[in-house]
């Protein structure tokens, strides 16, 4: 019985996986969070930055809401959430600001403006308001991750056709130790303007998009041939 | 019933503040630890900049300490009044590290950090903040090009006024292709630096001079 249980609570945490990653990815599927998805996917080390530091707002924030959330009327649940939310974006800014001046100065504007994401509020209120903390957390930093999985393949799609590199300014994120593992991919490069300004995020995201769709339509598809056998394994073997 | 109503009412709004001071406690307690790590690693950070433009052997105070206030002037491009670093050796000045700022560039505001030693020669420039174009008038930046040292020990006597410039307009900068509104905006920023310099030089350095410990302030001659 107590088995059972624990099978049950890992196999939520498993849906909860899977949603953030790929059937509810933010980035692709609930296109929540577009604002820094478009505008600081110009390299891959900017794109997980800003990734990474909304996983941890996001965990930090359901985590937060979640043992709470009974005591929070439904009336100012809203501005409750965006308090904590805020409050955690401007406690994580001053960290940054603090120890990785560097991360800081690229990441800049983008920070603060963690708060005004919708992606956050929106997992705070759909999820971590009904579920208890640690799946609240869980929920909160795998669709960070999921979030930052997309701002990387942006963030390479676009560093790579617009100016050619792979991993540039990563010495600025983690010090001169790392500037060799920056990548020059194409050598001699001139540069592809459209890649690196807004129109080439929106394009980039068009094509991510397009990908997800076609995946799982590949899915669907071939669910039905690929029932019969799955429910024969199924079977008894003796 | 009224009464469950204002009850209501009451326990909502006591949630909410109690959740305001909360969690402005914590911000508060975050921000007092992280306040003395934020001004060391932000002087840190501006004094590494300042060695960009002019060497650490080149002077011995404390130089983020040591300022002048700049008046508002149209050749620093400065709207409120800002402040300028002295580096000094022995107490005698060695140069001055401005902050200029130039507005025509193609995409707002140009910010410079300008290193002009005693003699007038510039010994260093740098752009501190720019919005120019990805990949075209970017190459103002140290990080794209190494454009900006074109401005290394120039000063107003070695190019006569006609020829602060780009090669395009008659001048003696070269420029890349593809962005001259971004390089012009810059020489002419730094040209009025070094004219700022000359006009204002002696008050400058005497005031800083006379005012060694205290706050630092130009006169009213100081301001153009």
């Amino acid at each position: 019985m107590r088995q059972q249980t624990r099978l049950v609570k890992m196999g939520q945490f498993k849906d909860i996986t899977e949603n953030g990653i790929w059937k509810q990815n933010p980035g692709v599927v609930q296109l929540l969070g577009l604002c820094p998805t478009l505008a600081v996917t110009t390299t891959v080390v900017n794109g997980v930055s800003l990734g990474l530091a909304t996983a941890v707002v996001m965990a930090a924030a359901s985590g937060a809401v979640s043992p709470v959330r009974k005591f929070v009327p439904n009336e100012i649940r809203l501005p409750v959430f965006i308090l904590v939310i805020a409050a955690l974006v401007t406690v994580i800014d001053l960290l940054i600001h603090a120890y990785a001046l560097p991360l800081h100065k690229v990441l800049g504007i983008f920070i603060p403006l963690i708060v005004v994401n919708c992606i956050v509020l929106g997992r705070v209120d759909a999820f971590a308001a009904k579920n208890p903390p640690a799946r609240a957390m869980w929920d909160g930093f795998i669709m960070g991750i999921g979030l930052t999985i997309v701002l990387a393949l942006l963030g390479a799609m676009r560093e790579v056709l617009g100016k050619g590199t792979l991993f540039s300014g990563l010495d600025l994120a983690l010090g001169e130790n790392f500037k060799h593992i920056v990548l020059t991919v194409i050598p001699d490069y001139q540069g592809f303007l459209l890649a690196a300004l807004p129109p080439g995020a929106f394009l980039g995201l068009a094509f991510l998009i397009a990908a997800h769709n076609w995946a799982e339509q590949r899915k669907t598809n071939k669910k039905p041939t690929a029932t019969p056998p799955a429910s024969e394994s199924l079977k008894p073997a003796h | 019933m009224p009464e469950t109503i204002l009850k209501h009412t009451i326990k909502t709004a006591i949630t909410l503040v109690a959740f305001a001071f909360a969690f402005t406690l914590l911000m508060t307690v975050v921000y007092q630890v992280t306040k003395a790590p934020i001004a060391e690693s932000e002087a840190a950070a501006r004094i590494a900049l300042f060695q960009q433009v002019i060497p650490h052997d080149r002077y011995d105070n404390a130089v983020l300490n040591d300022t002048v206030n700049i008046e508002p002037s149209k050749l620093l491009g400065n709207k409120k009044t800002s402040s300028a670093n002295i580096a000094r050796m022995n107490g005698e000045p060695v140069a001055i590290i401005l902050e200029a700022i130039a507005h025509g560039g193609y995409n707002g505001d140009i910010k410079l950090l300008v290193a002009i030693d005693s003699a007038g020669i510039i010994s260093g420039v740098r752009v501190i903040k720019h919005t120019e174009t990805p990949g075209l008038g970017d190459y103002i930046d140290i990080a794209k090009s190494q454009w900006i040292k074109l401005f290394d020990v120039e000063s107003l006597t070695k190019t006569t006024s006609a020829n602060w410039a780009v090669t395009k307009d008659g001048g003696t900068f070269d420029y890349m292709a593809g962005a001259t509104i971004t390089p012009r905006a810059v020489i002419k920023a730094v040209h009025k630096a070094l004219q700022y310099f000359e006009a204002n030089k002696t008050v400058l350095f005497k005031e800083a001079v006379k005012e060694d410990e205290t706050a630092n302030k130009i006169g009213e001659n100081g301001a153009i």
